[in-house]
């Protein structure tokens, strides 16, 4: 398959049942609710190490808020539900508790529940005030700059994580370029995150490594400088290549994400120096969600 | 199906025990049964079809119509169903209320929505003393629910709550929300004495200013979080609470009764 010059892979991404849960934070403004969820969803870009995988989905505009304040919705994704709920309140503590105007609401329904401010509010010690209106819960946590307002508790999901697309390009700056289009388009779908640095991830890794205390290492057969001495992947006019990796609440929400954002680097096109659209898989043994790109752009 | 409606034929001199008369416990009764039901009037038990005439067959929707201030205990521990109340009603209504909804038309007597658990409760007219309130001796009021009276309310409203909603469109008697151990009491017209006496915990929020007892502690003035959640809660009411206009978060926060372990609240609306 060949959109605008660009060769897709018959490949797929393959993906893995993860838990997930999102949170709204506001804040007195736009600004200051971005600082919070920023800070919340840092650290955040890979389970591997970081414990979890966080973003942010999008700017809230006050009407869609529960206090009718500027806010930022961010989803957490972790491979398992303890984990998540304890990434979620350490998080919600150390991020968005001490940011200054900021109050947490649920941003998920589900019969599952997790803490979010449920063990924050022993912080008030004792000074904390409940409130329940219209059956949730909300703790008031008196705090320097006024009183933190969360909602007791979020809900948590089934999700997905790992869906992914490799940008193969003539350049550098043409990958990174192809990358920010697709990222910028990405962001427009609701119930995924892109969780690494400006969603792109320029360090792909492979399962394994000559060295026993790693289970991960590079992606030798895409790293453009390795072409001559490992089995590449790469043609030889291809000199750089960028990943950009999804989480999202369904298969089919990463499906679209995916659809868009190959989308976007397509329109670019080989006359922007991309070559082919890629992705990473193990074969399909490990994760039982496979992304086949070309029944994806079909 | 139209709505079970019971019609006050006369008025007896004594007060009626009107709890058999709930939607859960009328579920399934066939018309002739719920006629023989025998009502607690005074020393006498009087036949339901003696007191009222008896129309309709949807017990999930209740009506009295020609109520008047001697029948007591109306949807007393209802759990689902409707009761509406065209007249007065007695005392205890909604006593120990689990779900559900009940409307009074006119006035309700002392102790409505006593110890109530859930549910919805609406007073057109004034109500009596102690509305929300704890049985005598029992420790624990309302513990759940919304209760809405557009007139005014007797002495000791909200005595011992735990839970739940009591708002007030009128104004409020003597030691309103005295003893309460949580939830919330928001009155819009004026407070009697003893604001929020021995209050524990819980939110008295007013839209003016009381005269407060000593034991309560100026706090400052505030903008809080929480309000316009609250006030968002309350649009859905037939009330002047829904409307968007009485609503504020600027507030001057007094903290007390200081003589208790002091963590209850009085907000009183700034501007």
């Amino acid at each position: 398959m060949i959109i605008n010059g660009v060769a897709i892979d018959a490949t797929f991404a393959e993906a893995f049942p993860m838990k997930a849960t999102r949170a709204i934070i506001t804040a007195q403004n736009e600004k200051w609710a971005m600082i919070s969820a920023q800070a919340m969803t840092g650290f955040a870009t890979s389970v591997i190490a970081c414990g979890c995988e966080a973003g942010i989905e999008r700017v809230l505009d006050p009407s869609e808020t529960p206090d009718g304040r500027p806010g930022v919705s961010v989803m957490i994704f972790a491979m398992g539900g303890k984990g998540l709920a304890k990434q979620l309140e350490t998080r919600a503590g150390q991020c968005v508790l001490t940011s200054p105007t900021s109050a947490l609401f649920a941003g998920i329904e589900s019969d599952k529940k997790i803490p979010l401010g449920k063990n924050l509010r022993y912080f008030g010690d004792g000074f904390q005030v409940s409130k329940l209106i219209d059956g949730k819960r909300y703790w008031r946590i008196p705090v320097m700059d006024g009183e933190f307002l969360a909602e007791a508790t979020t809900g948590q999901v089934d999700a997905v994580g790992g869906g992914n697309f490799l940008v193969l390009a003539k350049s550098q700056p043409q990958a990174l370029a192809a990358c920010e289009a697709a990222i910028e388009a990405m962001r427009k779908i609701p119930n995924v995150i892109m969780p690494f640095p400006g969603g792109v991830v320029r360090s792909g890794s492979k399962v394994g490594s000559k060295y026993k205390a790693l289970g991960a290492s590079t992606n030798d057969a895409f790293c453009p400088t390795l072409k001559g001495m490992t089995r590449t992947d790469l043609s030889p006019e291809v000199e750089s290549v960028m990943e950009i990796v999804i989480d999202g609440l369904t298969k089919e929400d990463i499906d679209k994400a995916m659809r868009v954002g190959i989308q976007a680097v397509c329109d670019l096109g080989a006359e922007n120096g991309i070559t082919r659209i890629s992705a990473g898989n193990y074969g399909g043994k490990l994760g039982p969600f496979h992304f086949h790109l070309q029944e994806i752009m079909a | 199906m139209s709505a079970l409606t019971f019609s006050l034929i006369h008025r007896p001199d004594q007060r009626v025990d009107m709890s058999p008369l709930v939607c859960h416990l009328l579920k399934d009764m066939e018309p002739a049964q719920i006629a023989a039901i025998e009502l607690q009037s005074g020393k006498r038990k009087i036949r339901v079809d003696e007191l009222f005439k008896v129309s309709g067959s949807d017990t999930q929707q209740i009506v009295i119509e020609n109520s008047f201030g001697k029948l007591d205990f109306i949807g007393k521990e209802l759990d689902g169903g409707s009761i509406k109340v065209e007249g007065d009603a007695g005392a205890y209504l909604g006593l120990g209320m689990k779900s559900g909804e009940i409307s009074v038309m006119g006035n309700a007597g002392i102790y409505a929505a006593c110890e109530m658990k859930k549910g919805f409760v609406t007073i057109a007219g004034d109500a009596g003393d102690f509305l929300g309130a704890a049985l005598p001796g029992n420790k624990m009021g309302m513990k759940g629910g919304t209760v809405l009276v557009k007139g005014n309310v007797g002495e000791r409203a909200g005595d011992h709550m735990r839970r739940g909603n009591i708002l007030i469109e009128g104004n409020a008697g003597d030691y309103c929300g005295s003893r309460m151990t949580a939830g919330t009491i928001a009155v819009m017209g004026k407070t009697g004495r003893n604001l929020g006496y021995a209050m524990r915990r819980g939110t008295l929020l007013l839209w003016n200013q009381p005269v407060l007892p000593a034991s309560f502690n100026d706090c400052g003035a505030h903008t809080l979080a929480f309000l316009p959640i609250l006030f968002t809660s309350f649009r859905k009411l037939n009330s002047k609470f829904a409307d968007a206009s009485v609503a504020f978060n600027r507030v001057q926060r007094y903290a007390g009764d200081m003589s208790e372990i002091g963590r209850g609240e009085v907000l009183i609306k700034i501007g």
